[in-house]
């Protein structure tokens, strides 16, 4: 057998254009896996010589899963810019519209794309294997997936106007406030919604007994974790500090505040990907590759802060070995449907709320700073948007690091992970490419915001196998 | 309309450069959903596994504009293969965010993205390389092959692609009511 290249073209159930290529030996062996993430848009570039008060509309338009973190991530640099505190009914609503899209996000990813690999099998007929294969066989499942994520959109259309790319959020507040005679409908939505993440919680441990294989292979290794978490520790999305913990589980940052973030990571570039290779910089590349998103969230939350997620976060706990943070990320599924039901305690709580329904949801200034960042938890993790401006509020210079961006180092190892563990070296099974892409799924990347600059300096690294092979290159910036 | 064994419309999807939010709001017919899939067999796109775009498709959604080579390409096969192709929100419809760039250098646009020295380029320049290139515009997709159906928005409300579905599913003219007919 020759050498030769395995190519998985595009990556399905994902959200973005990506694709995987495994280089495999004369033996058939898999010698190296990458995932390359193919399209560009450039929103860096173009936002420049824009008004910023028109980047909330503009970027939540980098992803369409997700454009509720962007929009929030980008008004409040605008809140920084214009050096104000937005009122603190805007604040409750804010928060409020992030844990719905957590929601409708988490169970897309849960049930419109991983559930069919899950409850169908990792290598069950590629014909049947998606939402409507789900809605067949499982038609139980498949309608609290739609309808978990019905409940998220809902609030977001009821608050924002729009499911999908609400114009609400603005620097210095909100458009509009929530009107009284809504709060009873959206109440009505939480008790169904926590019943199904609650029976599916369920489901899924009952399920994943049968998953030992896939725990151990499919990103179990030891990295750092990055997370925002509140002032007093508990699990956090939409502001708080930045806590970088190690795979031993000791905290190497404990309250950063995030708009020093360019002291604490840096990146790569590669020539097969438009997605960068951030790691933490005190650390270096190697040493430096750390995790974000839900996994990376319960792990450095000391707890969640509701009660029925504060259960379930104990029990997700039963994953730690010998203490340390959990590190398999095939976890992350478990972690997304946890982060659900700590979202749905949240929105019930924040509707409540006396002040929810007030009329004063904006401040009012001009331009007061020069430069502003904004940082939030994106259901994919941390996300930051940092402007500069000039007088008049003209973008001169933005920086987009998105949470897909964090987690490039560890997909790519998860993959040649997976690709060790399953490949038999005598044939590439379309079961096991579809492992490959699961690999990838559970990150549940969201590649659309796949582009950004920090510094401008590049050197270039290699790291070589024990036999001095070149195992992988890249530039430092 | 019906051309599969089981009666059922041949649907694909495909998303070219755009944000996944026409994809999402398609997801928002929700429950219409479980009735779609009594009435179409989804072939292919992002939320379905076949990778290659297969053949005698009766309607395709395509999100997103046409930014690179490959996409270009897709257009093309996808044209080709399917009865009626519909440009499903504004990227695909006018070019909207992905057209943005299109009055800077792709050179430029790159090299300020991804700096990188030693003679080295970054991803996108040139063809034959691990990810496409960039063309020198974003295109919207009646520059690249002929559309049958528009559905602008940014993205289309669910009831716009439920009731474009539903025309085309009867094998109606699409036609959009007040309110449907929307940028942005
Ligand atoms: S039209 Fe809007 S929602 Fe659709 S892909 Fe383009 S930016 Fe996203």
């Amino acid at each position: 057998m020759e050498k030769k290249t395995v190519t998985i073209d595009p990556v399905t159930r994902i959200e973005g254009h990506g694709k995987i290529t495994l280089q495999l030996d004369e033996k058939g062996h898999v010698t190296r896996a990458r995932f390359h993430v193919t399209d560009f848009r450039g929103f860096e570039k173009l936002c420049e010589q824009r008004p910023f008060w028109e980047m909330p509309d503009i970027t939540s338009r980098i992803c369409g899963i997700c454009p509720v973190s962007h929009m929030l991530a980008s008004a409040k640099a605008g809140d920084a810019i214009l050096g104000v505190h937005i009122p603190p009914t805007a604040h409750k609503l804010r928060r409020l519209i992030h844990w719905a899209q957590l929601v409708q996000s988490h169970a897309l990813s849960f049930f419109h794309l991983s559930a069919p690999d899950l409850l169908l099998g990792m290598e069950s007929d590629p014909q049947e294997r998606n939402i409507l294969g789900l809605v067949s066989r499982y038609p139980e499942v498949a309608k609290d997936g739609i309808r978990l994520r019905q409940v998220g959109q809902e609030i977001i259309r009821v608050l924002g106007g729009k499911s999908v790319h609400p114009s609400w959020a603005v620097p210095g507040g909100v458009r509009a406030p929530l009107e009284p005679g809504k709060l009873e409908s959206l109440q009505a939505l939480i008790p169904q919604a926590i019943d199904i993440t609650e029976r599916t919680l369920e489901l899924y441990r009952e399920k994943i007994e049968g998953f030992s294989g896939e725990i151990e292979h499919y990103g179990d290794f030891s990295s750092l974790y990055m997370g925002l978490v509140s002032p007093g520790g508990e699990l956090e999305h939409y502001d708080g500090v930045l806590r970088v913990m190690d795979g031993g589980g000791k905290i190497l940052e404990k309250g950063a505040p995030p708009e020093n973030y360019r002291d604490i990571f840096s990146e790569g570039v590669e020539s097969w990907s438009f997605l960068k290779f951030p790691y933490y910089k005190p650390l270096g590349p190697q040493e430096g590759l750390y995790r974000v998103g839900p996994l990376a969230r319960l792990n450095v939350c000391d707890r969640a802060g509701t009660p029925r997620a504060d259960r379930v976060l104990e029990e997700f706990r039963r994953w730690q070995k010998n203490g340390r943070p959990v590190s398999g990320s095939f976890h992350m599924h478990e972690a997304r449907l946890i982060e659900i039901l700590f979202c749905l305690e949240k929105i019930s709580e924040t509707l409540s709320d006396a002040h929810i329904t007030g009329t004063h949801v904006r401040s009012h200034a001009g331009v007061n700073a020069r430069a502003g960042v904004g940082v939030i938890e994106a259901p994919r993790g941390t996300l930051f948007h940092d402007y500069h401006v000039d007088d008049e509020g003209l973008v001169q210079e933005v920086n987009l690091v998105v949470a897909s961006g964090h987690n490039n180092l560890a997909m790519n190892r998860t993959i040649l992970q997976i690709a060790r563990a399953f490949g038999n070296g005598s044939e590439i099974t379309e079961g096991f490419l579809n492992r490959m892409e699961h690999g990838i799924r559970i990150y549940d990347p969201c590649l659309s915001c796949s582009t950004h600059v920090v510094g401008r300096h590049a050197s270039r690294v290699e790291l070589l196998g024990p036999s001095g092979g070149l195992l992988r290159s890249f530039e430092i910036l | 309309m019906s051309s599969t064994p089981s009666g059922k419309i041949r649907l694909a999807t495909v998303w070219l450069s755009g944000c996944s939010g026409c994809h999402m709001s398609f997801l928002d017919l929700d429950e219409q959903l479980l009735e779609l899939n009594e009435h179409i067999q989804l072939v292919h796109g992002p939320l379905v596994d076949r990778k290659d775009f297969p053949p005698e498709v009766d309607v395709v959604l395509v999100e997103g504009a046409v930014n690179n080579e490959e996409q270009k390409e897709m257009a093309g096969i996808l044209r080709e293969q399917s009865r009626i192709v519909v440009a499903l929100g504004d990227c695909a419809v006018t070019g909207n965010v992905p057209a943005m760039r299109n009055g800077l250098p792709v050179k430029n646009l790159l090299e300020s993205v991804y700096p990188v020295e030693g003679g080295h380029e970054p991803p996108g320049l040139s063809s034959g390389s691990e990810v496409p290139r960039l063309l020198p515009a974003a295109l919207p997709l009646h520059a690249v092959v002929p559309v049958d159906v528009f559905l602008p928005g940014c993205p289309p409300h669910a009831r716009t692609i439920g009731s474009a579905l539903k025309a085309l599913l009867k094998g109606e003219r699409v036609v959009l009511e007040q309110g449907m007919c929307r940028f942005g």
